[in-house]
């Protein structure tokens, strides 16, 4: 009903002007999408107009979707489908080759951070058309306008150029007011001095009829340093607005037994005692002891072993592991901050806490920046005072050093690289959270992997399929549907891979903890663990990976083995580490036997296996001690702690919340070649930033004594500001 | 020199036409998706017939 009286509100005052109506319209519609119901879905494969008409297309041609855009900027897709659940379009999607995954509306929201980029870009709009206007007078002053015309001349840039500067430059006011405030001399005081001075003595000079107006340095100081904020504010945006994305992927609930009714509860309301039923699937809520059923555990994000664990009454599980084939009703023995989760939380606490905090180039490059700027104005204002005695000349000497000092160049020298940098390692799937994180990694010298879902996908394949007789692939492939077991999802994978058709099942039927079972053509078929699906007898199976039964009376048991698969990418990632002459070491909780099989498909030879998550801690921490600037690589709760001692850490998207949390950067796809790529990049870009800088104080060698000896015109000012601005920025694009 | 007098207001208010136009592209979210917008002129979508408007949003109870 409200929705309705707002479209009648909106008919009623229709204009001439179509864009007047549209646009309020256009804002409603973008606000309104999370309450409505609007479906988002992220799709991180998409990068090109065909995936965006071929999503929208696919989509379109769903019943009950409206309209679907894609945002490529932000790799989503917003679908209009009043009623329609994510999960009837992820197929769609997948068919179609785009991996997606369904984002919590609610969690993203219309974020206030959008506002304020939009905010400042209108910033940017104000001075760049207040700077053009003004320039235009100016040339015609430094050309040689004399008397009243240039009177005149600087009396309209006034005009322009006052507005325009107390409205561009709040910003660095409030940044400078703030610092200030703290007491520390950050970048912005000097900035800010420079735009409060420089536009005062220009009015005053323009009172008087002075020669010169600072009018165009003012507002060109302004737009430069703008551009400068928005780059740094737009690599910290995406990062955020992806952290958010990565947030929205889980949420938190628990399913809670009350007197035999099951009730969808938050997961901060468990209390010991409280019956928790756990389903096939799901992630384990919180520590508890398995009262009924029988299931497999997968604690491979918890401990890193690849192997799932059987489950019966009696056992204890901890939060975090997820159950695989069967559902379990658990006691909580201990929720929330208590679990064995919630200690992990700790130990991730303590090491971020003593990891210090990492001073970036910039804030270095600042520390000593600001006091001297600032002496050096001070100096030659008492210097031109002595000399002349006038303190309008020697203020406005003072302003021309605070003006061509300003550290123009030096607000862009970071962001434009980073900027720079962190597109295009986007455009290879990486994303950087933290601005720092680039500069850190250039640092890098030793390089910590974890194994199960870092180096290898955490995920079984078949070895061999010619272990599997022709005749019962069918059979094989029909009962290995039936279930949702990670060995059985392998196999039915790697039969659909090689064309087998699906035989006719009868009674297909899950049995918790052990397998699957059925009938074909009136014979028995399972498949699952050894000593179930084959004869009692069955003698125990020693072999170094996961391996399945499958036992079709009336023909031979055929044993199938398994193998974590390694991550694409991870082989020529190591490599490529290696080359670089970088340490690399393997760190996992899984057994010795399928460490060591990974290490020497990889090429690795320090590796350690049955390592805890306070051991993988402290290794880090030695190591760092040993002086080593460590980056850690991995994706289990197990390394969470790992992943925020270490010097620098990267998690692939498929990890935890809590590891993606903790770590630096995020790796959005499947491959793993990124990372060393990344690591040649950072040192690359510490380079580019560290001309950047020798650029800006090289200019500032040549600018300074000519400031102060009271030879900077305005024009002089304006050339050297814009020439500086426009190398920093030029570096900075030769990484792309 | 009283072609200033023209010339100026004129060069000021063309520039705040300019002005006014990246305020309004900023209002409406123009900004929103450069990526994506710069990828959709490639798309032959809608070379041969007009994109047809968006159903009613009224016509859902």
């Amino acid at each position: 009903m409200t929705d309705l009286g707002a479209d009648r509100e909106y008919a009623s005052r229709l204009s001439a002007c179509p864009a007047c109506d549209a646009a309020p319209l256009a804002a409603r519609i973008a606000d309104s999408a999370a309450a409505r119901g609007d479906l988002v879905l992220s799709l991180p494969t998409a990068h090109c107009a065909a995936c965006i008409t071929d999503v929208e297309r696919a989509l379109l041609a769903q019943p009950g979707v409206r309209a679907a855009r894609v945002n490529l900027t932000l790799r989503r897709v917003m679908i209009d489908a009043p009623g329609r659940e994510a999960t009837d379009f992820i197929p769609v999607l997948e068919g179609i080759g785009y991996e997606a995954h369904e984002l919590d509306a609610s969690a993203l929201g219309p974020t206030a951070a959008d506002r304020q980029g939009r905010d400042i870009l209108m910033r940017i709009g104000v001075s760049g058309f207040a700077m053009m206007n003004i320039m235009i007078l100016s040339v015609a002053v430094w050309s040689g306008a004399s008397g009243a015309t240039r009177d005149m001349f600087h009396w309209i840039s006034a005009v322009i150029a006052f507005p325009t500067v107390i409205f561009a430059g709040q910003p660095f006011f409030s940044s400078a007011w703030a610092s200030l405030k703290g007491g520390r001399l950050g970048m912005d005081v000097p900035i800010s001095l420079a735009l409060i001075l420089a536009t005062s003595i220009s009015l005053f000079e323009t009172l008087h009829s002075g020669h010169h107006a600072y009018f165009d340095a003012a507002v060109m100081l302004c737009f430069f340093l703008l551009i400068g904020r928005y780059l740094d504010y737009r690599t910290r945006a995406v990062a955020r607005s992806a952290a958010a994305e990565l947030t929205a992927l889980e949420v938190p609930r628990a399913v809670l037994l009350r007197d035999g009714a099951e009730q969808v509860v938050p997961l901060a309301d468990l209390r010991p005692g409280d019956m928790i039923r756990i389903r096939p699937g799901a992630r384990v809520a919180a520590d508890g002891e398995v009262v009924t059923g029988m299931s497999e555990i997968d604690r491979s994000l918890l401990t890193g072993e690849s192997l799932p664990v059987q489950a019966a009454p009696g056992m204890m599980l901890s939060a975090g592991e997820v159950n695989l084939t069967g559902p379990l009703d658990l006691r909580v023995t201990a929720a929330g901050q208590d679990s064995s989760l919630g200690r992990l939380t700790h130990l991730v606490a303590m090491a971020e806490a003593t990891r210090g905090k990492y001073a970036s180039l910039a804030e270095r490059a600042s520390r000593g920046y600001s006091p001297v700027v600032h002496l050096l104005a001070l100096f030659s204002y008492g210097l031109w005072m002595y000399l002349s005695g006038d303190w309008r000349v020697a203020l406005n000497v003072a302003a021309a050093v605070l003006i061509i000092t300003c550290p123009c160049a030096l607000g862009l020298a970071v962001p434009a690289v980073v900027t720079a940098a962190s597109g295009r390692l986007f455009r290879r799937g990486l994303l950087i959270k933290d601005g720092t994180a680039l500069e850190r990694l250039a640092e890098v010298d030793c390089v910590v992997f974890d194994k199960t879902g870092t180096l290898t996908m955490g995920q079984p394949e078949l070895v061999r399929l010619a272990d599997l007789p022709d005749t019962l692939r069918p059979v094989a492939h029909a009962i290995a549907d039936a279930s949702g077991h990670p060995l059985s999802r392998a196999l039915a994978g790697a039969l659909k891979g090689a064309g087998v058709p699906i035989a006719p099942l009868d009674q297909a039927a899950e049995v918790p903890g052990f397998g699957v079972e059925g009938r074909w053509q009136g014979l028995r078929v399972r498949l699952g663990r050894a000593d179930w699906a084959g004869d009692a007898a069955q003698e125990p199976v020693d072999a170094d990976g996961p391996v399945s039964l499958l036992s079709v009376e009336g023909h031979a048991p055929v044993l199938l083995r398994f193998v974590d698969a390694l991550r694409p990418g991870a082989a020529e990632c190591v490599t490529a580490l290696q080359h670089q002459g970088r340490r690399v070491m393997m760190l996992s909780g899984d057994t010795a036997a399928a460490v060591a099989s990974a290490a020497k498909a990889l090429g690795i030879d320090e590796f350690r296996a049955g390592v805890t998550p306070a051991e993988k801690e402290a290794e880090i921490a030695a190591l760092a001690q040993a002086g080593a600037h460590v980056l850690m690589v991995g994706d289990g709760l197990n390394d969470t702690a790992a992943l925020a001692r270490a010097h620098v850490s990267i998690s692939p998207a498929s990890a935890l919340d809590a590891a993606r949390a903790a770590s630096d950067m995020v790796l959005m796809g499947q491959d793993l070649q990124p990372v060393a790529e990344a690591v040649a990049l950072a040192v690359k870009a510490r380079r580019r930033i560290k001309e950047n800088f020798a650029i800006s104080f090289g200019y500032n060698v040549i600018a300074v004594p000519v400031a102060m000896a009271g030879l900077a015109t305005p024009l002089l000012a304006a050339l050297a500001m814009s020439a500086s601005s426009i190398t920093v920025t030029l570096n900075a694009l030769r990484l792309r | 020199m009283e072609i200033l007098v023209i010339l100026i207001p004129v060069s000021i208010l063309l520039g705040a036409g300019g002005l006014a136009a990246f305020l309004w592209s900023l209002r409406t979210r123009q900004y929103d998706d450069p990526k994506g917008d710069a990828e959709r002129i490639l798309s032959d979508e809608w070379d041969d017939r007009p994109k047809p408007p968006p159903p009613d949003q009224n016509s859902e109870p």
